[in-house]
């Protein structure tokens, strides 16, 4: 069967599913619901943690406003075409990466940003995070899963290319995530356990390389001083210790809305952006902390029903994919806040301001409402 | 392979639902592990994290209690507070100190003496986070400047403080003394706790001795700092203390009028309230104004005042010690009265000049060829040296010793005068001692006249003469007469411990009192002319000091000396002779004669406090000024 042919399969019934608006939307009205409550509590919390700057809750409302149009578009397209224009996604995505080494621009000693005049500044590594689970899922979903060897191999290989270009940027967070979201593919695909535990295995030896030959100084240091933060109170440590003072202060209720002594007299760094966890945790306590994670869990479980529940294995291996790289977001960040993990460049996803992360989350989300949404009743 | 072919869907699926279980697994372990985490800190290390974060925003600070006035005894402020603008700077707070001092000169105008001091008090020990000031009394301009460009500044603040402000600061600066810049060695004296937000100290003069009781106790606030340590709002406040207001028995009327006489000149007036023993007037001329002292004098100002010939820093009145000349006389009197050295009709022959033995040294009287035959009485009234002479080698100088001990020379008698010098009352023990010589009749002829080693403070010679005054009370003399406050003044003030001086003949008193008032309406008297057409009666002493000895039989025309070589002229008395309401003591340095320059002096000082200042006194002189009566 071509490939070109689901599309026009589904084109054919365009109200084949039984439910109604939504799907005729192409939207999953229980994400949305999710999404949009854990969007309202965010602008709630931020505009707390810029110290009650309207124009700021105001600038991100509207690029959240943004973020849903985007899902809406993506909802649209068929899982097919986002097959289908994966290896092309992919190469346009490499040729970005390359750019951007050549002739990007940035800032603070890092080329992360093209800059092509008529379109907006983008990050093609931002793009990555989504064209490369696509490319895994696509190259994967092409062979019979579980993968063979040279076929995890090969799906490795996609992987590691742009992982190491953004590394070179330098920018070792997001390539981490994009390395996340492409692992999860061959994970999902049913990578055999015992690979697994070799491949576990070759990172806990490359890690070590990784500190010597990839590892930047600051890097370095941010790792050490999460090991020991009092080592440099007002330099490094200062951030850490400054988050872990609010979230501990907050205590089981917090000190309420508006009441966070640590970002409201600025000793929290990054109040409204990397670390804005920590104003919610010291405002609204522990309780706070656990609302907002039972939220990202209810989303993940919805996500990761909508990639069980998907049709064929891209699709699967896609929304599984993305799933657990938002949930590798949420866990990274709060990790890093509450001084679990070093200190990189993670939002909070959907709460953090500012990013160009927001929307590809929201497409992300979108490329999952579409899996949801074109499924076909094969079974009726 | 072409896609979708010979795959097994369902086993597909089947695969990718156990992984997405294993991936289920994986989400809930980790969000076990933030939730353990958020657990661990915000309940079960809450307490550590709380303190951790109320250390952030709270501080204590201190709360310097504000220093306590100074009152006249007609309530006439003499020392106030004043808010004065500073810009200071915390240097832990401060990032790059270069760069910040020379934004700050651009701004303000910064001397390069404040910039001096500055850099001093940046090397200087201190507590952390301690302001450093640099530079005082900022006008509105340079505050709103300031606000302008707060956010570029990080470390530099604009405080308030009470500085503390003299009125009249020309006219009390000796009195009163000063406050100033708590120093090195003054930081080991105090109390650290109850200094925590002082920076000034009394350094002289009352300032100095009342210090305690000016001070007050320190109050403390925990205030609210943001990250970058301003002050947001004070949560909590335990008020200072606030230093205890005073009350000096000084007249500022007196005080300005003593000033304005000696006008031009130098020289000291005290004047004392003989029954209480109240210092009225403490004038040390020329004065300076002490408010230059209280935010640290510049080093140009500090050198001309220092190096002035005038020696205006220089108190005169408490430390200034000269010969008291003649005006040793009255107590001299008393001591030879008392110990038989003279009776009061014992006469003598003055010829001009005395001799220890035929053919020896002459000491001259200041009259050439002599009074003729003089009595006590006269003797007295004239000035008579050669009667002094012979009573002095009569009386011997432990006698003199004795009895002028007893008037308060030769120690600081005061009560609360602080740096009151003792000037130096000899005796034979003390001439063996220091000039390993013993004591020659002679040089009992030279104290006889309150010349030779004696040295008295102008205090001092008001004190005895306020002693005479009382006939025989002692009442030390003192600044402090009132406390405004609840505590009682005789907490603070320390006691007196003079007896009074008994005599056998206790008229003898009222024969010396008679012979000061013979000096000031008696026909010869030496200060006649100073005491003319007053309605009361008043008694007194002329004296000259010699500011260098003339050889035997010399000659010397006034003329012809240096206006600063010429003697010191000097004068003690009290008014009225019946119940003396007033003692004084004035020197002009170089003013002459006794009579003619300082008795007039005492007279004007005399007229303003019995008749000027006083009810009783509007009544006694019809038609008298009413102007500060009351």
């Amino acid at each position: 069967m071509p490939a070109g042919s689901l599309f026009n399969q589904s084109a054919r019934h365009p109200l084949s599913s039984p439910r109604g608006i939504w799907s005729a939307l192409h939207i999953d009205p229980i994400l949305l619901f999710l999404l949009l409550t854990l969007i309202a509590g965010g602008l709630f919390v931020l505009y707390s943690g810029a110290d009650r700057n309207l124009e700021v809750v105001k600038a991100q409302g509207i690029r959240m406003g943004v973020a849903l149009v985007v899902m809406f578009v993506f909802a649209q397209l068929d899982p097919a075409v986002f097959r289908r224009w994966a290896p092309w996604l992919f190469t346009a995505g490499l040729i970005g990466l390359a750019a951007v080494l050549l002739v990007g621009v940035g800032a603070k000693g890092a080329q992360r940003w093209l800059a092509i005049p008529g379109l907006p500044r983008f990050q093609p590594s931002e793009l990555m995070k989504l064209v490369v689970p696509m490319m895994a899922a696509w190259y994967l979903s092409r062979h019979y899963l579980p993968p063979r060897l040279r076929h995890v191999a090969v799906a490795l290989l996609i992987v590691l290319a742009p992982m190491a270009m953004i590394i070179l940027q330098p920018d070792l967070g997001t390539s981490l995530l994009v390395g996340a979201a492409g692992i999860f593919v061959v994970f999902f695909a049913g990578m055999g356990w015992r690979l697994i535990g070799a491949f576990l295995a070759m990172v806990s030896v490359a890690a070590p390389l990784m500190w010597f030959f990839v590892m930047r100084e600051y890097q370095k240091q941010r790792v050490l001083t999460l090991l020991d933060p009092q080592s440099d109170p007002l330099g490094a440590g200062w951030n850490i210790i400054q988050s872990k003072t609010a979230i501990g202060s907050g205590g089981m209720d917090g000190k309420g809305w508006l009441q966070g002594t640590q970002s409201h007299l600025e000793f929290l760094p990054e109040s409204h952006t990397d670390f804005i966890v920590a104003v919610l945790a010291e405002e609204f306590g522990f309780v706070g902390m656990l609302v907002l994670l039972v939220l990202y869990l209810l989303i993940v479980l919805r996500c990761l029903y909508i990639a069980a529940t998907a049709q064929d294995s891209f699709s699967r291996l896609l929304a599984g994919a993305l799933t657990m790289t938002f949930f590798i977001y949420v866990f990274v960040n709060v990790g890093m806040v509450s001084g679990l993990l070093p200190v990189v460049g993670v939002p909070l996803p959907l709460v953090s301001y500012g990013g160009t992360s927001g929307v590809t989350l929201m497409a992300a989300f979108g490329v999952l409402m579409s899996v949801h949404t074109h499924r076909r009743m094969i079974s009726a | 392979m072409p896609w979708g072919e010979f795959k097994d869907i369902a086993a597909e699926r089947r695969l990718f639902q156990r992984r997405a279980f294993v991936m289920l697994l994986l989400v809930f372990v980790l969000l076990g592990v933030l939730i353990a985490r958020m657990y661990h800190l915000q309940v079960v290390e809450h307490d550590i994290y709380t303190t951790l974060s109320d250390k952030n925003r709270v501080q204590v600070q201190s709360v310097a209690p504000p220093r306590g006035l100074v009152y006249d005894r007609n309530d006439v402020l003499l020392a106030e507070n004043r808010p004065v603008f500073s810009v200071t700077l915390v240097p832990e707070r401060v990032g790059d100190m270069e760069q910040t001092l020379s934004k700050l000169r651009g701004m303000l105008s910064i001397s390069e003496e404040d910039m001096e001091r500055f850099q001093r008090r940046l090397l200087e020990p201190r507590r952390p986070f301690q302001e450093l000031p640099l530079r005082y009394d900022l006008d509105e301009q340079e505050i709103a400047r300031l606000a302008v460009h707060r956010h570029e500044l990080p470390g530099v603040e604009v405080s308030a403080e009470l500085v503390r402000y003299y009125p009249h600061s020309t006219l009390t600066a000796h009195a009163l003394g000063y406050v100033g810049r708590i120093n090195r060695q003054e930081l080991q004296r105090i109390d650290p706790v109850n200094y925590a937000g002082t920076n000034y100290i009394g350094k002289s003069g009352v300032e100095r001795f009342y210090e305690e009781l000016l001070h007050g106790q320190v109050g403390y606030q925990h205030v609210e700092t943001n990250a970058r340590g301003r002050t947001l709002r004070v949560l909590e406040r335990e008020n200072p203390v606030p230093g205890e207001d005073i009350q000096l028995h000084m007249d500022l009327r007196l005080q300005r009028l003593a000033h304005d006489l000696l006008d031009g000149r130098r020289g000291a007036i005290i004047a004392i309230e003989p029954s209480t023993g109240g210092i009225l007037a403490l004038a040390s001329v020329p004065g300076f104004d002490a408010n230059l002292f209280v935010t640290g004098i510049g080093v140009e100002a500090y050198r001309s005042l220092s190096s002035s010939v005038d020696k205006p820093l220089f108190n005169r009145a408490l430390r200034g010690q000269y010969p008291p000349g003649s005006t040793l006389k009255p107590m001299l009197a008393i001591a030879a009265l008392d110990s038989n050295a003279v009776t009061r009709d014992k006469t003598i022959w003055d010829p001009g000049y005395y001799q220890l033995n035929s053919g020896g040294r002459r000491w001259r009287d200041w009259k050439r060829g002599g009074h003729g035959w003089v009595d006590l009485k006269s003797a007295v009234a004239q000035s008579c040296d050669i009667y002094f002479y012979e009573a002095a080698v009569t009386m011997g100088v432990d006698t003199m010793h004795q009895y002028l001990s007893d008037f308060g020379f030769g120690e600081d008698a005061t009560l609360d005068v602080a740096g009151a010098l003792s000037g130096l009352l000899p005796s034979s023990d003390w001439k063996r001692a220091i000039h390993s010589e013993p004591w020659y009749p002679g040089d009992s002829v030279n104290l006889g006249i309150g010349q030779g080693f004696m040295l008295a403070t102008p205090l001092q010679l008001a004190t005895a003469t306020s002693v005479i005054a009382n006939r025989g009370h002692w009442a030390e003399p003192r600044l402090l007469k009132d406390i405004k406050g609840d505590q009682s003044i005789d907490e603070v003030l320390p006691t007196g411990t003079h007896q009074s001086i008994e005599l056998e003949n206790p008229d003898d008193w009222e024969f010396v009192v008679e012979s000061m008032a013979e000096v000031m309406h008696g026909s010869k008297g030496t200060a006649r002319g100073a005491a003319r057409g007053a309605p009361y009666r008043m008694a007194g002493k002329t004296g000259t000091a010699q500011v260098f000895s003339l050889a035997e039989d010399e000659e010397y025309d006034e003329e012809e000396i240096r206006e600063r070589l010429r003697d010191h002229a000097l004068f003690v008395g009290f008014a009225p002779v019946e119940d003396p309401k007033i003692a004084v003591a004035v020197i002009v340095e170089n003013g002459g004669s006794g009579s003619g320059t300082a008795a007039p002096v005492a007279r004007a000082m005399f007229d303003a406090w019995l008749l000027d200042f006083s009810e009783a006194g509007s009544e006694l002189v019809a038609g008298s000024s009413a102007e500060g009566s009351n």
